[in-house]
């Protein structure tokens, strides 16, 4: 971490500026999935407790997400996609994001153990501590394997969720977190081939810089490939259902075969067309987990209506 | 940037944290409510003995 202010001239902040530090489109996925995995637990819970705790979460990854700028501000003024961030752009200081993101940890777990539960709040406490010290601090600058590992962070919310609502995991829960946790290695490779150059000059240890493009197309597939049986695993369980088989079914297969073409291209290939199939799985690897995640839920409040137990049927 | 602006910027910024802080005292409220209607035991051990809390949990 440097400091990378220190030359820009201040005026005060937006307060825009301290919720970009949140990251909330990072936040809006984790209020996402944590929602699904809160709602499709078999066990009810009051939509004020939902809601509070929904905020509480999506303030927890607020918070890893300030902590990861101020840790990252030198690396962010390195990279066009990360320059314009609220530090690097010196409207706000690495020392005040590190303040935020402190303050709003402390309050995000205190307020979840007691309007949730303990069991809910140490899961957001490892996260908080697994994106920004694990992550962030021992693996990104360190090796390849960053994103992979790192996944994990980005792979809790549903767990998260599900434990508000029942008190502890389950098999169901911790297939959710295996979805997020395989779909996340080839969704950034994906982005990664394409802002390679980024990667590169702020050197961050990205599979397309230590390894080439070549390594980072086949494991786009490899993992893409793998994620499909982790994915429809979860048709088979209490929460899962038809619909979500058949989308489970679908998306899987059309993400697996975007991966293959990306698989099969060459970097000649990727940038005479300015990598338009790298760009359009990248895109379709956010559909994947939206559609997977709501067709999990619309399976479930389906299932509450018509309540045939479509796993005995197995 | 002049002093009006910087002055307008930060009586943007108080009336965003302001809201901040009625929201979250709104969700601690509304936590507690429910809390309390749906029958938690919102009393403690307060430095004297009470055997009357022991024997309801």
């Amino acid at each position: 971490m440097a400091e990378t202010t220190g030359s820009h001239i201040r005026h005060g902040a937006e307060f825009s500026d301290y919720f970009r530090l949140l990251k909330p489109r990072v936040m809006s996925l984790v209020v996402f999935t944590a929602a699904i995995g809160l709602l499709v637990a078999p066990a009810s819970v009051n939509p004020v407790i939902g809601f509070a705790s929904l905020l509480l979460i999506a303030l927890g990854a607020g918070a890893s997400g300030a902590l990861n700028m101020w840790w990252d501000a030198d690396l962010d003024i390195r990279m066009r996609r990360t320059a314009d961030r609220p530090i690097p752009a010196g409207r706000v200081t690495a020392d005040e994001a590190l303040q935020l993101g402190l303050w709003l940890s402390g309050f995000s777990i205190a307020l979840l153990s007691i309007t949730a539960n303990l069991f809910a709040a140490g899961l957001l406490a490892f996260t908080i501590l697994f994106y920004v010290v694990i992550y962030s601090m021992f693996l990104k600058r360190r090796t390849p394997q960053n994103i992979v590992i790192g996944g994990a962070a980005g792979a809790f919310p549903p767990m998260i969720g599900w434990a508000v609502a029942t008190g502890g995991v389950s098999l169901e829960a911790l297939l959710m977190f295996a979805i997020i946790f395989m779909w996340t290695p080839p969704h950034f490779w994906a982005l990664a081939l394409f802002v390679k150059d980024d990667y590169a000059n702020a050197g961050v240890p990205m599979l397309t810089v230590t390894h080439g493009p070549e390594v980072t197309r086949r494991n786009v597939f490899v993992y893409a490939v793998i994620l499909a049986p982790v994915a429809l695993s979860l048709s088979f369980t209490e929460i899962g259902s038809p619909i979500y088989f058949a989308v489970a079914l679908y998306l899987s297969a059309r993400f697996a075969f975007g991966a293959y073409r990306i698989w099969r291209r060459s970097q000649d290939d990727a940038l005479s067309d300015d990598f338009a199939v790298e760009k359009q799985v990248f895109r379709q690897s956010l559909v994947y987990l939206f559609a997977l995640f709501a067709a999990l839920y619309l399976g479930d409040l389906l299932q509450t209506i018509l309540p045939i137990q479509w796993v005995e049927l197995f | 940037m002049t002093d009006e602006e910087i002055k307008a910027r930060q009586e943007r910024n108080n009336i965003w944290v302001g809201a901040c802080l009625i929201g979250v005292a709104v969700l601690v409220f509304g936590v507690t409510v429910v809390k309390m209607m749906s029958g938690h035991n919102m009393e403690a051990f307060d430095h004297v003995y009470r055997p009357a809390l022991e024997q309801s949990n």
